[in-house]
Order: C-alpha cells, then structure tokens, then sequence
C-alpha cells in the first residue's frame, strides 16, 4: 500500500499541490485523473521520489521515503516499475537489453535466466519473438507494452503509469488498459496510474482519485463516478458529447 | 559557466564518481565511449594533424628566410610546435566540436524523453551510468589520440616540407632529433588527460540538465563546445604556465 500525506509542491509561486492525501491499495487499479495543469503527474513525480514535495510524507508499506536517504530509496526504487508517458526505452538498446537492464544491473542471474525472465515478460505483454527490434522499429503501442515488460521485469510491488494511453488509438489503449489491469490482479502490485482517458476510468478504475487545482476533489470508483453530482468533475468527466450521452442514457 | 553553474557541475561530478553498481556493465560501457571517441576520432585526428603539420613547416620555412638560420630549425619549430601546442590544443577543440556534441545530445535527448528519470526510477545512479563511462574513456583516448597526432603532424611536416622544398629530407630529420627534450612531451600528456575531463564532463553536464525540447538540447550541445573550447584554451595557460 502506498498512503500519502498533504502533499505540498510548488514550483516558484505556483502552488500546484495543496495538500493532496490518499491511500493506494494492492491488487487494484488506483487511478490519478484530473484536467491538463491539475497536478496529477506532479503528483506522480512527487510519489516516486522525481520532485521533492515542500511538504507531506510517502509512504511504501510504512516507509517513509522522503526521510530516507538516496542509498535507502534505491532499495525501495529496486520494487518499483514504472511505464512512462513517451515509454522512455533506451534508444541504443534492443528491447531484449531494455528489458533484461535492471535484471543486469540489480541480480546475479546467469544469462539464461534473464532471458527466460525476458522472454516470460515478453510473453506477457504479447511480443514475444521482438527481442531483436530497436524503440525506432516499433510502434507507439508496442512501445509502450516493451514499457510494461520492463516495467515488470523485477517482479515490482509498485507500478506507476503515467498517460499509459496518450497518442494511442482506442483499442490499443484498451489493450494497455487490460494488461494493467491484469498485471495488478495477478502480482497484487500497488498500481497508481495518471490518466485523463475516460475509458480507462470507466474500464478500469476501481480506485480514482480526482484532482483539481491541485487539490483531491473527490475520489471514489468508477461505479460511483457516473453517479456524482460535484459540477467540477462532471464537467472533467462528461466534457465530450458521447460521454454525456452515455450518462444519459445510463 | 556562472557560480551556479559550476557548484551544479561539482556537484554532477561527485554524483558521477560514485561507487557503480555493477563494475562490469560500467567497463562494458567504457569500452564502447572508447571505441566511439578514440576510434572513431582517428581518421578525424589524423588528417588534421597531418595538414596541420605539412602546412606549419611551409609557413616556417616561409618566416625564416635568412642564411644565418640553419635549415634544421624548421623541423625541431615544428616538432615542439607540434608537441607543446598544435596537437594538444587542436586535437582537444576539434574533439569538443565533434565528442561534445554528440555526448551534450545523447544525455539531453535522454533527459528530455525520460530515459534518465527511468534510470533514476530503476536504482540507478544515472550520473555514474551515463558520465563516468565517458570521463574514463575522453581521459585514456584524448592522451592516446594527442600522441598519434604528434607523430602525425611532424610526419605532416616532413611530407610537406620536402615535396614542396622548402626543405631536405636530411634536414628536417636532423632538425627533429636535435635537442629534443623528453619533458614536452610529459607537459602534452598532462594538458590531453585535463583536456579528456573537459571534453567529456562539460558536455554532459550541459546535457544532462536541459529542459524542454529538441531546441533546447540543440542549444545545449552548442553552449557545451563553446565552454569546453573557452575551457581548454584557459586550460592551456594554466597548464602550460606551470609546467613550462
């Protein structure tokens, strides 16, 4: 589980969080959502340690990370996965040596077992037989499952995405969605994802947080936000004409 | 480079020489910034130096037209020229130009698209990953490549010296390998390995901290050859002040 505490990040005079608090469960999809300037991916950056928040705690399992120091939050780093917005591969590597990285750096396996690790993970995200393609050589939902293979090579207790579904079309973005979803279910990881895509929230957000101006507006599941009546988040979540449609309808 | 800029740039260098992961991945990287800047600067080196050479021994026989001067000085002008100066501080601008700005946007372009916060995320202290592997190969290569261009250049001058004239072949040997003192050679040593540091540690530093976008990495990689060239000639002095 991770829990944060009243998280205060500002950057010059802009405050962007005021004071955000929140529980993050295993084994469900915890999502992060809010408009364009909320403060969701500051939030993000503030949970894994990328900003330093002014104010406020995190907490991995009841350790605090921002009290510990750089050696203490790499071993807490070593148990999380992350899958970036752009995937954020290593262009001068293939996807085999993307994937087999962290276990490279952070194990003593010998190399057969990391490439069965890299093949199983492979597997899992449906590329297997891609080891020998270059980031240039794939497409932007490929992409972003290498993300996720490599994301879970080591068998992460955490899992962030950040826009996991941004420049992807819908149905690949149901794909990515999907495999999140299972991942968290079969590992039981902590996942917290920042999302505006709104058919991930209805697909697969059995926690989300909403955020506005930088401060937790609501939060609930996705059962419960086609039933809310805080203006703010209708107008973020029923902003396009088929969605409003829908909860017409519905 | 401002106060700021430099305690960020201590700083960044501190990070970098912290203890690696994992040796052999880091000595797997070192091997490949070595490959890439010694090998793949030698064709660059050594045609410069060899011109450079040829042409330095023309404009000298030009300047000393006198009977009173032996012929023999063109070589060993050169052969210091060469030693002290033209392929230290030659080699060293040509190598920032070329070694700068690939290192400046290869850690920029993986600084904006999240390749070093996926490092960070990792475990891995990204300026070790990313720096060290590049000062250890610019400190052992740039040495390495100065004494190819040395010999380089003064065979430079010999070519150039005797097809056009200006000089005999026994003269310019003779002028070479007399009164040759062994220590210039020590003082071309020292300014290549400080010059190594510059060309590597300035750019990367400059890449490492960009934000934004293509343009902002593209203006990085050309603040990085224009500090480590201001770098390299202020270094020159310093060196060359206290050991000669």
């Amino acid at each position: 589980m991770i829990e944060i505490k009243d998280i205060h990040k500002s950057f010059g005079d802009n405050d962007v969080l005021k004071g955000i608090s929140g529980k993050f469960n295993p084994g469900i999809t915890n999502l992060i959502i809010g408009g364009s300037g909320s403060g969701k991916t500051t939030l993000l950056k503030c949970m894994i340690g990328l900003h330093h928040p002014e104010k406020g705690s995190v907490a991995y399992d009841g350790r605090d990370f921002t009290q510990l120091n750089t050696e203490e939050r790499i071993e807490i780093r070593k148990e999380i996965g992350m899958l970036f917005q752009g995937s954020a591969l290593f262009d001068s590597m293939t996807v085999e040596e993307n994937i087999m990285f962290p276990l490279n750096m952070f194990t003593d396996q010998s190399r057969s077992e990391k490439l069965d690790r890299v093949n199983f993970c492979l597997d899992r995200v449906n590329l297997d037989g891609k080891n020998k393609l270059f980031p240039a050589e794939l497409s932007g939902g490929m992409k972003k499952r290498v993300g996720i293979a490599r994301a879970i090579a080591m068998n992460p207790k955490y899992l962030f995405c950040d826009e996991p579904n941004s420049g992807l079309d819908p149905k690949t973005s149901i794909v990515i969605d999907e495999l999140i979803k299972e991942i968290t279910e079969e590992y039981n990881t902590t996942t917290v994802v920042v999302t505006h895509d709104m058919n991930s929230v209805m697909g697969i957000g059995d926690y989300i947080m909403f955020l506005h101006e930088g401060k937790k507006f609501w939060e609930g599941s996705n059962k419960e936000i086609a039933k809310t009546d805080i203006q703010e988040l209708n107008d973020f979540v029923f902003a396009s004409r088929f969605m409003k449609a829908a909860k017409d309808k519905f | 480079m401002n106060f700021t800029n430099f305690g960020r740039y201590i700083l960044l260098l501190k990070a970098a020489f912290k203890r690696p992961e994992k040796w052999k991945i880091y000595i797997k990287a070192i091997f490949q910034q070595m490959d890439f800047i010694g090998v793949g600067s030698l064709g660059l080196i050594s045609i410069i130096s060899t011109f450079i050479g040829a042409v330095m021994t023309l404009q000298i026989a030009f300047q000393l037209v006198s009977d009173f001067i032996p012929k023999t000085i063109i070589g060993s002008v050169n052969r210091d020229s060469s030693i002290l100066e033209l392929s230290p501080t030659i080699s060293a601008i040509v190598l920032a130009g070329k070694i700068g700005s690939a290192i400046s946007s290869e850690i920029g372009t993986m600084r904006v698209t999240e390749q070093i916060d996926a490092l960070e995320i990792m475990g891995i202290n990204a300026p070790g990953y990313l720096i060290l592997p590049k000062i250890i190969a610019g400190i052992t290569m740039v040495p390495i490549l100065v004494i190819i261009s040395m010999v380089l250049s003064i065979t430079g001058g010999y070519l150039g010296g005797t097809l056009s004239g200006a000089v005999s072949p026994a003269e310019y040997i003779q002028g070479i390998t007399t009164d040759f003192n062994p220590f210039t050679i020590a003082v071309a040593l020292v300014k290549a390995f400080v010059f190594g540091f510059i060309i590597t540690s300035v750019p990367a530093y400059e890449g490492f901290y960009v934000k934004g976008g293509a343009l902002e990495v593209a203006q990085a990689s050309t603040r990085a050859v224009v500090v480590s060239c201001i770098s390299i000639l202020a270094c020159d002095y310093i060196v060359t002040q206290l050991m000669l």
